[in-house]
């Protein structure tokens, strides 16, 4: 097996962090805020108490951890899924047109329902860009890319349009019924889907080192030619695969967003859970473990921000750029790396 | 008289591995200089010193008498050296025209530049679309365009690394006799190879490297294949053993088999009917673009006909010509190669569960058994040199069981010994009982190794008897009837 092992994934990762932390120190420093307050207010804000954690942290990790985990998978098959926004957002759109029809059902009926209609949805909007690919010949990046608006214009127009709320004074949903509302660790905010991401986690590293299937999933993304002619492995069937179950852990993700966290769809239900969440799975390497570990930090960077803007007035989306700064860093670094191995082996002919 | 280019003492280290020591060259004006090793003597190292790839860590680069520093590819340019590389160094991408402008660095309009290259290529007697696509063509047209792009530099000095390696027996005549010519034009030429006979019949001098050292230098006057290859190898080369032969059932039925082209040249497969048998090893003869990519392909099950039948006994291995893209992984390690090329049959894969310990002790007895020089199953395809791949390659197919072998070009760019190693596990699988079938680019080898030969002209098969003769079986295959 061809691993980095943790010191190798790791280390780089930690150090990145460090060092897109001081970059936005610098920067706010530069512009005139306290820095110091800013980042403790940061630190406060993800790990400050056990509530922060708990109801501000991990429900935040719980979406990039789910499509996280999608994304990877697609990523080692060789599928670019970029429109993981728009699978989160077409399983939101039918969890919540499923889960206000089912208030009357018992409880884990309603739930289970609710979750495989976002599951259904978000891997019927992956269907498009499959059939696109096979069919035709259109690059997966660019039809995943572009329904990602798609489906944001849709939601738009759902929420003044069938789902509107009853008044029709507010462009969202009525609030989900108790019924298909996940239930929480009692006095937090965190709901089951915790549960969901961890299993899913361990259910997809389970698959990828021990089975044949996900050995075959692997061959493909690395060199689909040799998968083809030496492994026999029917690489189509694979890229379909792998982007709908890709589409599935998306709009699984945003099924439990509205049943979990908002209990309603609106305009912007999502911060763009789906494109930070292809840096989660990046960042760990498309590791399913790994993507819980890097899901929860940049949660915590997330979490770490909106407290930033309500204590230190520091605009929130000034923690882009440490997420920016980590990516490039670690980046730069296997780049680094790279180039260190290539001249060992450049050695060899 | 001075030399053109001289190579004085030089040493090269990569690592803890010494890759050449203390190695002086003279290449002189208006000759072609062979210079002979197997893989991993030297030869490529040497060379890429000389156009400035890599740097000496010892010795000088004299060109007509002055000692050059040669820093880069550039800087040889200017020299008037050029090189034709082993391995393709053309952008897929682009038209060949425009891989010619991107060698030469020549600025002209796009209809211009067209003009020019199909002079050059004219010049010497090819036919070059400039405009096609370089991932389009096939190999041997590949080949031809990276002696272009040396040629339209106007190179004196050229180095060609193992030029016919990838060419068919027809093509690699065509341009030995055009580095010949090349010398009444003023180019001298190093022709790096580890065919013997190319050597002999083209180049006046000859330098042998064994393990990074000069071993011999002489004119190929004074010498013989016998004393060349002892020098190359340090021993006599392996001596290939008799077998009898019993052919058994069919295993190969194709009827009226019509396969479309692959690629965007060449013949595809028209109306092909033949039989083959366990326990033989029949050579398809070709040169490339015939139509034998596709017959081989269609036997293995990759490609669907377009008409007729074809019945293929089962398992079917195939062995496919390119090591590095289509029959390894390169990024995997051995293991992982393993556990691919085997599928749901092996028995680490029951049940769709991985065994990753049965497949890796697996991995590790084939190595032994196969005599793969690796560090151990963890290693990765790529870390291999080309001969060990291409056992790993070889023992992935015969652990198979294969009732039919499909092997295309499977020595090529091997050393001797490889090759006749690899000639030998064929024939063991044969005399085992397996149905070979084979595409050698080389009609020589092909004719040692295959008990039957069927030729492939413009997309025709027809059937030759083991008995028949090297010159009746080259004629058919440039399509001359009767």
């Amino acid at each position: 097996m061809t691993r980095t092992g943790w010191s190798g994934t790791l280390l780089p990762t930690v150090g990145a962090l460090a060092v897109g932390l001081a970059a936005l120190g610098l920067g706010l420093a530069l512009s005139g805020y306290d820095a110091i307050a800013a980042l403790a207010a940061m630190w406060r804000g993800a790990f400050g108490s056990a509530d922060a954690v708990v109801s501000s942290l991990l429900p935040r990790a719980i979406p990039l951890i789910l499509i996280g985990l999608g994304v990877g998978l697609a990523f080692r098959a060789g599928a670019l899924n970029i429109g993981a926004e728009g699978q989160f957002y077409a399983g939101a759109m039918m969890a919540t047109w499923v889960g206000l029809a089912v208030g009357s059902w018992p409880r884990p009926l309603a739930i289970s329902v609710v979750l495989a209609a976002g599951c259904v949805a978000g891997l019927l909007w992956a269907v498009v860009p499959v059939v696109l690919r096979l069919r035709f010949g259109v690059l997966e990046v660019i039809s995943t890319l572009l329904l990602n608006f798609v489906a944001e214009a849709v939601v738009s127009w759902m929420v003044v349009g069938p789902l509107q709320e009853s008044r029709h004074i507010y462009p969202q949903s009525d609030p989900l019924p108790v019924a298909a509302r996940l239930p929480l660790l009692p006095g937090t905010r965190l709901h089951l889907g915790a549960l969901l991401a961890l299993g899913l986690a361990l259910g997809l590293w389970v698959f990828g080192r021990k089975t044949l299937a996900g050995f075959q999933l692997r061959a493909t993304g690395t060199n689909p030619l040799a998968a083809r002619v030496i492994g026999g492995i029917n690489t189509d069937r694979v890229f379909a695969g792998a982007m709908l179950a890709s589409g599935a852990c998306a709009g699984l993700a945003g099924g439990t967003e509205v049943s979990g966290t908002t209990y309603a769809l609106f305009q912007n239900l999502s911060p763009g859970y789906g494109f930070t969440a292809i840096a989660v799975a990046l960042l760990a390497r498309l590791n399913p473990l790994g993507t819980v570990l890097t899901g929860l930090l940049f949660a915590a960077l997330e979490a770490g921000a909106s407290a930033m803007q309500r204590e230190a007035g520091v605009p929130a989306v000034s923690v882009f750029i440490v997420e920016a700064v980590i990516i490039l860093t670690v980046l730069l670094g296997d780049v680094t790396r790279r180039k260190m191995l290539a001249g060992a082996v450049g050695a060899e002919s | 008289m001075q030399p053109l280019l001289q190579l004085s003492r030089i040493s090269k280290r990569f690592g803890g591995v010494e890759a050449l020591r203390d190695v002086s060259f003279t290449l002189a004006a208006g000759e072609i200089h062979a210079l002979l090793g197997e893989n991993g003597a030297g030869k490529s190292t040497l060379m890429n010193i000389a156009v400035g790839l890599l740097h000496p860590d010892a010795g000088d680069i004299v060109v007509n008498g002055v000692t050059r520093a040669v820093r880069s590819p550039l800087d040889a340019r200017r020299l008037g050296i050029g090189m034709v590389h082993q391995h393709f160094t053309s952008i897929p991408a682009f038209t060949v025209a425009e891989n010619v402008a991107l060698a030469t660095g020549w600025r002209l309009r796009p209809g211009e530049l067209s003009a020019r290259v199909r002079k050059v290529a004219g010049e010497i007697g090819w036919d070059l679309d400039p405009d096609a696509r370089v991932q389009e063509l096939s190999a041997g047209l590949k080949q031809r365009l990276e002696v272009v792009k040396a040629l339209a530099t106007n190179a004196t000095i050229l180095l060609l690394d193992e030029p016919s390696s990838v060419l068919s027996p027809v093509d690699a005549e065509a341009l030995l006799s055009i580095i010949q010519g090349l010398r009444a034009r003023g180019v001298s030429s190093v022709l790096i190879t580890h065919k013997l006979s190319e050597a002999i019949s083209v180049a006046d001098r000859v330098t042998v490297l064994r393990r990074g050292a000069v071993v011999h230098e002489g004119t190929v006057a004074a010498t013989s294949s016998a004393a060349l290859a002892i020098h190359m190898l340090g021993a006599p080369p392996p001596k290939a053993a008799a077998r009898s032969r019993t052919t058994g059932e069919t295993r190969v039925t194709a009827d009226r088999l019509v396969v479309p082209r692959m690629g965007a040249s060449g013949s595809g497969l028209r109306e092909a009917s033949f039989t083959a048998r366990a326990g033989e090893i029949v050579g398809i003869a070709a040169v490339e673009g015939n139509g034998e990519r596709e017959l081989l392909r269609a036997i293995a099950g990759l490609v669907a006909p377009g008409s007729g039948t074809i019945t293929v006994a089962s398992p079917v291995a195939f062995i496919p010509e390119d090591r590095t893209s289509e029959a390894l992984i390169g990024e995997f390690s051995l293991t992982e190669n393993m556990i691919l090329s085997q599928g749901a049959a092996a028995p680490w894969a029951q049940r769709a569960w991985l065994d990753w310990k049965s497949a890796a002790q697996r991995t590790s007895e084939l190595i032994e058994q196969f005599a793969v020089r690796a560090t151990g199953p963890e290693a990765t395809a790529r870390s291999l040199s080309g001969g060990n791949q291409q056992r790993m390659v070889i023992a992935g197919a015969l652990e198979r069981n294969p009732a039919v072998l499909v092997a295309e070009n499977v020595t090529r760019g091997l050393d001797l010994r490889a090759t006749a190693e690899i000639h030998e596990r064929l024939r063991q699988a044969a005399v085992a009982g397996v149905c070979v079938i084979l595409h050698l680019a080389d009609l020589d080898e092909l004719l040692e190794v295959s008990d039957r030969i069927l030729v492939m002209a413009n997309g025709v098969l027809s059937d030759f008897a083991s008995d028949a003769t090297r010159l009746e079986i080259g004629r058919r295959m440039l399509g001359v009837v009767g």
